[in-house]
């Protein structure tokens, strides 16, 4: 939308009262609205994912770097893929694939559990919105 | 008639005059907001501190400081609110953006106007406020979550003040016949 005459004039009326000083302290004021929101909004980003088999910790991956992991079960491997942010389970030999179909975990406190393979995936932040999800 | 010995006489001076004019300028705005609903308790505009940039541009730190105290105390009679947790609040606010103003009214005048001292004051309100609101009224950092829209809101807020006490200070700077209001 391109502002009327009338709007700009009204407009440039009162952009004559700014200074370059004023604008200055606008932007850094902008720039900390931004950093505020950002550095305190963000607990639901997940930093780590923690993989059990059996009921025991298989494995503590963080969430930097993509990579696949099989992990062993009664059933057979289930395999884990991680990706920069987010987890999931591709494949499992169990009958239901509840855990796969669940698709991408992206969030602290999710979690996928294949229970005929005794695999779990959950992922974990430090300032996990919620203790745990599950769809 | 000869005048009582235990009679006190208060003379005002010029000085109290304005002060108590600007302290009911900044009072009235205050309790006219406060009619206005607002989605978050804390975000208000703030239109009192208009009158507070006046009086610092115009009569200086001290006199400021008089409007602004004598504005929360007033009008949180009025309203009130006196020694209620809003007050407290204000107050922390008051005093944490005059504080801050006696140090940003030094900043050069040729690059800085009132819309910095207002957005910088609009900030130390909100400092005060969540430091006072945190360490006594909400225990727990959850109050910090709020910062952003806190901090949204006083640049916003911020500006549009400061770019109306800058048309005031320049109304009332211009050489005119007639005495400006405030």
């Amino acid at each position: 939308m391109i502002p009327g005459p009338a709007l700009r004039g009204w407009l440039a009326a009162w952009a004559a009262h700014l200074k370059w000083g004023d604008v200055l302290v606008l932007a850094t004021a902008l720039v900390v609205c931004g950093a505020s929101a950002l550095s305190l909004w963000q607990g639901g980003r997940p930093d780590k994912a923690i993989i059990k088999a059996g009921g025991r910790v298989f494995a503590e991956v963080d969430l930097n770097t993509a990579r696949i992991l099989d992990v062993p079960g009664p059933l057979g491997a289930t395999r884990i893929e991680i990706q920069p942010g987010r987890a999931r389970v591709a494949a499992d030999p169990g009958p239901r694939q509840y855990c796969v179909r669940q698709g991408w975990l992206s969030s602290a406190g999710a979690v996928a559990i294949c229970a005929p393979n005794q695999v779990s995936l959950a992922l974990s932040g430090r300032n996990a919105d919620y203790d745990s999800i599950n769809y | 008639m000869t005048r009582s010995t235990t009679e006190i006489v208060l003379t005002p001076t010029a000085e109290d005059h304005r002060v108590a004019r600007h302290a009911a300028a900044a009072i009235v705005l205050t309790v006219a907001e406060a009619a206005i609903p607002l989605p978050l308790p804390g975000v208000k505009p703030g239109l009192a501190n208009i009158i507070i940039l006046v009086v610092l541009a115009r009569w200086g730190w001290r006199e400021a400081v008089w409007v602004a105290l004598l504005r929360v105390l007033v009008s949180s009679l009025l309203l009130g609110q006196f020694l209620a947790p809003g007050f407290f609040l204000s107050l922390a606010g008051s005093l944490a953006s005059l504080a801050v103003l006696g140090l940003a009214m030094h900043l050069p005048g040729r690059a800085f106007g009132p819309v910095s001292q207002s957005v910088i004051a609009a900030f130390a309100h909100i400092g005060g406020q969540l430091l006072v609101a945190r360490a006594w009224l909400v225990p727990h950092d959850g109050v910090f979550y709020l910062i952003p829209i806190f901090a949204l809101a006083a640049t916003l807020f911020g500006l549009v003040n400061g770019l109306i006490a800058a048309r005031l200070l320049e109304e009332a700077s211009a050489p005119a016949p007639q005495q400006t209001g405030v």
